[in-house]
């Protein structure tokens, strides 16, 4: 990863994503390509079963294509087995995820820790990474709640906390804000911006909501599997 | 990690803490069945071991009769004699031999009578069977070559007839025949069946012979062997000297035969044992059930914990990672059931053996093999479940409701 500033942050070249096989054969993904630079925040848009999660789960090593090359700093991780790819989960890439995903009756501190369990992050470390990782997303104090103890905008921002956690290279956000009302949408959506300023973050983020795109940099529409806009925004 | 894995599911067993104990309950029946039925089992071979030597280790009985297969047409036999007893004593290396008969005879003193057995002895019997004098006296020679009308009483016995009074020179009525207590028996406790060994009168054989039976039948000779010769060696002795005296022919089958109390003790504990394995193997199979209650409970546990196993995915952790959480929650499960078990089942045998005035005997080696059962239940049982869970696909167990 030595050429890391060198090469693209990511790239997918001819991405191409096929379920079932002949008759039923459905193509997902029909020869994305895409590069994404270190610190974009990039909306990634479209109608559902354009193939744009299908592309999310690919970008975070959490499916395979079919075919085509992507490259993660450089090196092709295309065809890493399951626990390749876990690997690089654990140490580049962190999720976040329309339904928060947290783990139930798990305090907030334990739910950010969770990451740094797997990366062998010894107790007393993981306390305080997650705890200044809670700040961050201004959660001080409510470390010890669980998510049912919490309202669905601080439940994303433990989520986003544990995605934080573990400093990943790349957020992937599967519609952060879409189990939120708009006050919350709007805090949320401000995190997300302050983290990719102030951290110089990458982050990509689904997202159904055009109004959201006035946040990013970049945005990206999905149609029928393949890229059919992606156009820098003018922020507002 | 590993650790913090067995925290972690020591957690998830107390977050469904209900259901937990429920999954629990058939390991720690399991467990607390092989413990109690073993642990008592013990016992029982212990308490009838002790009551059988009781009686005396070295000990072989003649009886007349072949009565080895119980239900067989085996001959009957004509009774011993005492010139039996005296053709034994020949023999070497024997401490005593002490022909008896016996009969079961209402006791009356005074304005009290007490049902018990009456048996014709000599002098050899008290140390053959291994009872002393407490008060008093043995009988002499002179009185059992005489017959004299004296008797020996146990000391059920005398605290059923006499109380707290002195039975020493009474005269005690046995049937017909009126004779004068000369000594007391120490107290030997119960027998092996529950039989009362104090529960007895012993007066001289001659005595016994001619004033109670009316005949000159000796039932049994017990014959003590001493110290450091070979048991199966006398009796081998004692059956061709019997033969010859029974004028037995050449391949006919013995009328008589000569019982080895170690043979009986051998017999004995191995049926216990026997019964002792056989409970443990049910009690084993009612493990194995538990088992897989354990792995039908953790196969719930993962469908209704996919998102979760979907989330720990996501964030980096490996299949092995997810089938050591799984398979050390089912091992925690079983082996906190398992230690449940032994704790109850010790409770229950110490139970048991206290009601049925058994020894209580904790056998180490069976708790370790019941705690490493009850892990291995959890590991064979538990196996299934976290395999599943470590090969779900993390994006469809990320959308699984």
């Amino acid at each position: 990863m030595s050429q890391a500033a060198a090469a693209p942050w990511f790239e997918l070249q001819g991405i191409t994503k096929v379920y079932g096989q002949g008759e039923s054969e459905v193509r997902a993904l029909d020869g994305i390509d895409l590069l994404i630079e270190q610190g974009e925040l990039v909306a990634v848009m479209g109608a559902s079963g354009s193939g744009k999660s299908t592309c999310m789960n690919i970008i975070g090593c959490l499916d395979t294509p079919t075919a085509g090359r992507y490259l993660f700093h450089g090196a092709d991780v295309g065809g890493l087995d399951r626990d390749q790819r876990a690997l690089i989960r654990r140490h580049f890439i962190g999720f976040v995820f329309q339904g928060f995903n947290l783990l139930p009756r798990t305090s907030a501190v334990e739910n950010v820790e969770l990451p740094l369990v797997y990366r062998r992050v010894e107790a007393e470390e993981r306390r305080v990474r997650a705890l200044s990782a809670l700040k961050a997303v201004g959660l001080d104090g409510r470390e010890k709640h669980t998510p049912s103890e919490l309202s669905g905008g601080q439940q994303q921002r433990v989520a986003i906390a544990r995605a934080l956690v573990s400093e990943p290279s790349l957020l992937l956000a599967d519609e952060p804000t879409g189990n939120l009302d708009s006050s919350r949408t709007k805090e949320i959506m401000e995190l997300l911006v302050q983290l990719n300023q102030e951290r110089g973050l990458t982050i990509v983020m689904i997202t159904h909501e055009p109004e959201l795109a006035n946040y990013v940099k970049r945005r990206i529409v999905f149609k029928d599997g393949r890229i059919v806009e992606d156009r820098p925004v003018r922020s507002s | 990690m590993l650790l913090g894995t067995i925290w972690m599911a020591l957690r998830e067993i107390r977050k469904n803490a209900m259901r937990s104990i429920l999954t629990m309950l058939g390991v720690v029946i399991g467990v607390g069945a092989v413990v109690t039925l073993v642990t008592v089992g013990d016992g029982a071979t212990a308490s009838v071991t002790a009551s059988i030597s009781a009686l005396g280790n070295n000990v072989l009985m003649v009886m007349p009769g072949s009565d080895r297969r119980p239900g067989s047409s085996g001959a009957t036999g004509d009774p011993l004699e005492i010139a039996d007893a005296g053709a034994i004593r020949e023999i070497a290396g024997l401490l005593a031999v002490a022909p008896t008969a016996s009969k079961q005879l209402l006791a009356v003193y005074g304005n009290k009578s007490w049902r018990t057995t009456v048996s014709g002895v000599t002098t050899d019997y008290l140390p053959a069977r291994g009872y002393a004098v407490e008060k008093g006296r043995n009988l002499t020679t002179g009185e059992v070559t005489a017959g004299r009308a004296v008797c020996l009483i146990g000391a059920t016995v005398a605290r059923e007839l006499f109380g707290s009074g002195d039975p020493l020179g009474a005269a005690v009525r046995l049937g017909r025949v009126s004779c004068t207590i000369i000594g007391v028996l120490g107290s030997k406790g119960a027998g092996m069946m529950g039989n009362d060994n104090d529960d007895l009168i012993l007066l001289p054989i001659k005595a016994f012979q001619r004033r109670i039976a009316g005949n000159t039948n000796v039932a049994m000779i017990f014959v003590a062997v001493a110290e450091g010769r070979s048991t199966s060696s006398i009796k081998q002795q004692i059956e061709g000297l019997m033969r010859e005296r029974r004028r037995i022919g050449r391949g006919a089958p013995d009328d008589f035969n000569v019982r080895d109390m170690q043979e009986i003790i051998e017999t004995v504990s191995t049926t216990n044992k026997m019964m002792t394995a056989l409970l443990g193997a049910v009690a084993a199979v009612s493990l194995l059930v538990g088992g897989i209650g354990i792995m039908n409970i953790m196969l719930v546990s993962v469908t209704e914990r996919t998102r979760e196993i979907g989330i720990r995915l996501a964030v980096g952790a490996l299949g092995r990672d997810v089938l050591l959480q799984f398979l050390i929650e089912a091992i925690t499960l079983s082996t906190l059931g398992g230690a449940l078990g032994v704790i109850l089942g010790m409770g229950g045998a110490y139970a048991i053996t206290q009601a049925l005035k058994m020894p209580f005997l904790v056998s180490p080696n069976m708790i370790v093999l019941a705690f490493a059962f009850s892990a291995f239940v959890g590991v064979l049982f538990g196996y299934l479940p976290a395999r599943k869970a470590a090969h779900l696909d993390p994006i469809e167990a990320l959308r699984h409701e």
